[in-house]
């Protein structure tokens, strides 16, 4: 269980993360999901006690994580920029990190092998490829066994057989009863891993719930209709008080009513019916939606193009 | 903790403590290149220089001096042979500086401070740890360039022994010299946490100041002068003929290791209070 209350972090006159406050519950893969700039890693640094807050508090199981006389045999954490000596080989590294909890050789081997390091295990982490690098944060973070873990960007530079891998093992670790906050800013990676997410922008917390709460808000209630009829059908729907626009050639949108009472109507009148499809929007939309205001970083089409519309979420 | 979770970790091997943190600098230390490098480029330069210029020394020794006569007015065998300690203190100094920059230009830093969220504790091993192999490497090299150095100078028939009064001193002194230069380094590393600014800063302090210092007009070059750590520190390896006006062999040293003292302090501070 993570708490965050009043969370606020300035650098010179910029809010970096701007009181936020959560729970992260232990059982699910929570994301933690926004642009960059919006405050995730900082946030980490402030979980972990690696920057102070300038107002609020953070606990993690309802102690600050200073105050564990073993910090990681509480929390494993993988923080975004890489934080191992890169003259120094992965296992002397993990070596070094569980001497400090006398933790034993063989957990350090065992770490390894978990992530797929051991063969490499004596090789200088500078000569890593990101890839590496992150699975050696990850396997940082498992060293301790830890019962809350804290990933910043875990599937960044991972190949896809990797992204599988770190997704398979949050849910699995979920699973196991721990807590698990995960950072990211790619919505679709969280659509497969997450069950609760975390929305931030500039620092603020814009939206949390379940993924599918999320994209259920996003979604409107359109539905878009494809017929040779659309006239006598735009007529029919509007005489009913729905909201009817042409939206191409022999395509309507819909709202205010839902896509089987509109098969009725049609059938009844006799209009067949090329496409008839709920809008429901992807995470991805879900999201451009809920952060609209709060990217830090605007790219210069980022604020003009809508989103690619895809399909309804796998 | 909920029940559902699995303890792979013997639950007995427990918390962060202090002996704990040291083992963790220790194999931080002897497991980079970078560290043994520093004390063997020390090793060479302290017994090759040290030994070169006991030989240089006695070959001239035995030429005339201007005026005719052996040259015996500064002639100190034991200074001589540990002539190197004034160039190794650089590659002391780089080594204190890289023990903590090089984890904060790496990131490392986070890593340690995550582990040992006190942070005060891995200061304090990392300058331990740091001290107790810059202490016993440059012990055994100062010895062993004062053997050799004697041992070039046996020619002048000059040449110091063990039980020479002052030698033992100057030699146990040398060695203690340098680790007291590296905890300086070690502590203008966490002060800047820059690998450039720490040594430019270290070498600034060591050997910039004396020459800044002796710019002064007259009575304020030695005043000023002998309480710089270079100036108070070498009079402990300075036997023969020691200077009336610089400060005590114990004294001199024991400024230097006010110098490394207040560094290590302000070090301190700005580790536990600034974001890491």
């Amino acid at each position: 269980m993570i708490e965050a209350v009043g969370l606020t972090k300035v650098y010179g006159d910029k809010k970096a993360v701007d009181d936020l406050t959560f729970d992260v519950r232990p059982g699910v893969v929570t994301g933690f999901l926004g642009p960059n700039g919006a405050g995730k890693s900082t946030t980490m640094r402030l979980l972990l006690g690696l920057d102070r807050p300038d107002a609020g508090s953070a606990l993690i199981n309802g102690r600050r994580y200073a105050d564990y006389p073993a910090p990681l045999r509480e929390v494993g954490a993988l923080l975004e920029a890489r934080a191992v000596h890169t003259g120094r080989s992965a296992r002397n590294h993990l070596l070094a990190m569980a001497a400090t909890h006398g933790i034993p050789r063989s957990r350090v081997d065992e770490v390894l092998r978990l992530v797929g390091l051991d063969g490499v295990g004596r090789k200088r982490a500078g000569g890593f490829s990101l890839g590496m690098g992150q699975r050696l944060g990850i396997a940082s973070a498992l060293l301790g066994d830890p019962g809350t873990l804290l990933l910043d960007e875990p599937v960044n530079g991972l190949d896809p057989e990797g992204i599988l891998w770190v997704r398979t093992l949050l849910k699995q670790l979920a699973a196991e009863g721990r807590t698990v906050l995960v950072s990211s800013h790619l919505m679709s990676e969280m659509a497969l891993t997450a069950t609760e997410l975390l929305v931030v922008g500039r620092g603020r917390l814009i939206a949390s719930g379940t993924v599918d709460e999320l994209v259920h808000r996003a979604s409107s209630d359109a539905v878009v209709v494809r017929t040779h009829e659309d006239d006598r059908l735009a007529a029919l729907l509007a005489g009913e008080g729905r909201t009817v626009q042409r939206t191409g050639t022999e395509t309507l949108t819909v709202s205010g009513m839902d896509s089987e009472s509109i098969g009725v109507i049609a059938a009844r009148e006799s209009i067949p019916l090329i496409e008839l499809t709920p809008q429901q929007a992807t995470l991805e939309e879900a999201f451009m939606e809920i952060t609209r205001d709060s990217v830090e970083f605007h790219g210069s089409l980022g604020a003009d193009v809508a989103p690619a519309v895809s399909g309804p979420l796998a | 903790m909920s029940a559902v979770m699995t303890r792979e970790v013997d639950p007995g091997a427990g918390h962060v403590t202090l002996p704990r943190v040291i083992r963790s600098e220790w194999i931080k230390f002897r497991t980079l290149r970078s560290s043994m490098w520093s004390l063997l480029v020390a090793v060479v330069i302290i017994v090759g220089l040290g030994t070169l210029f006991s030989a240089l020394r006695a070959h001239r020794f035995n030429q005339p001096g201007p005026d005719g006569g052996p040259r015996l007015a500064d002639f100190d065998p034991t200074t001589i042979s540990l002539r190197g300690v004034f160039l190794a203190q650089l590659a002391i100094g780089v080594l204190g500086v890289l023990v903590v920059t090089g984890e904060y230009s790496t990131g490392m830093i986070r890593s340690s401070l995550a582990a040992v969220p006190r942070r005060l504790p891995v200061l304090v091993a990392k300058a331990l740890v740091f001290a107790l192999a810059t202490l016993i490497v440059s012990e055994l090299a100062v010895l062993l360039a004062f053997l050799l150095g004697q041992q070039a100078l046996t020619s002048t028939h000059l040449q110091a022994s063990l039980s020479t009064p002052g030698a033992s001193r100057a030699v146990v002194g040398a060695g203690l010299y340098l680790t007291l230069m590296g905890l300086l380094a070690v502590g203008l590393g966490t002060l800047l946490r820059n690998t450039a600014a720490g040594i430019a800063t270290f070498v600034a302090v060591v050997l910039v100041l004396p020459l800044i210092a002796n710019a002064l007009p007259d009575p304020y070059a030695t005043d000023v002068g002998k309480y710089l750590p270079l100036n108070a520190g070498t009079q402990i390896m300075s036997v023969a003929h020691p200077d009336p006006t610089l400060l005590g062999p114990w004294a001199g040293l024991g400024v230097t290791a006010l110098y490394a003292a207040v560094a290590l302090v302000a070090g301190s501070v700005v580790l536990k209070r600034r974001d890491a």
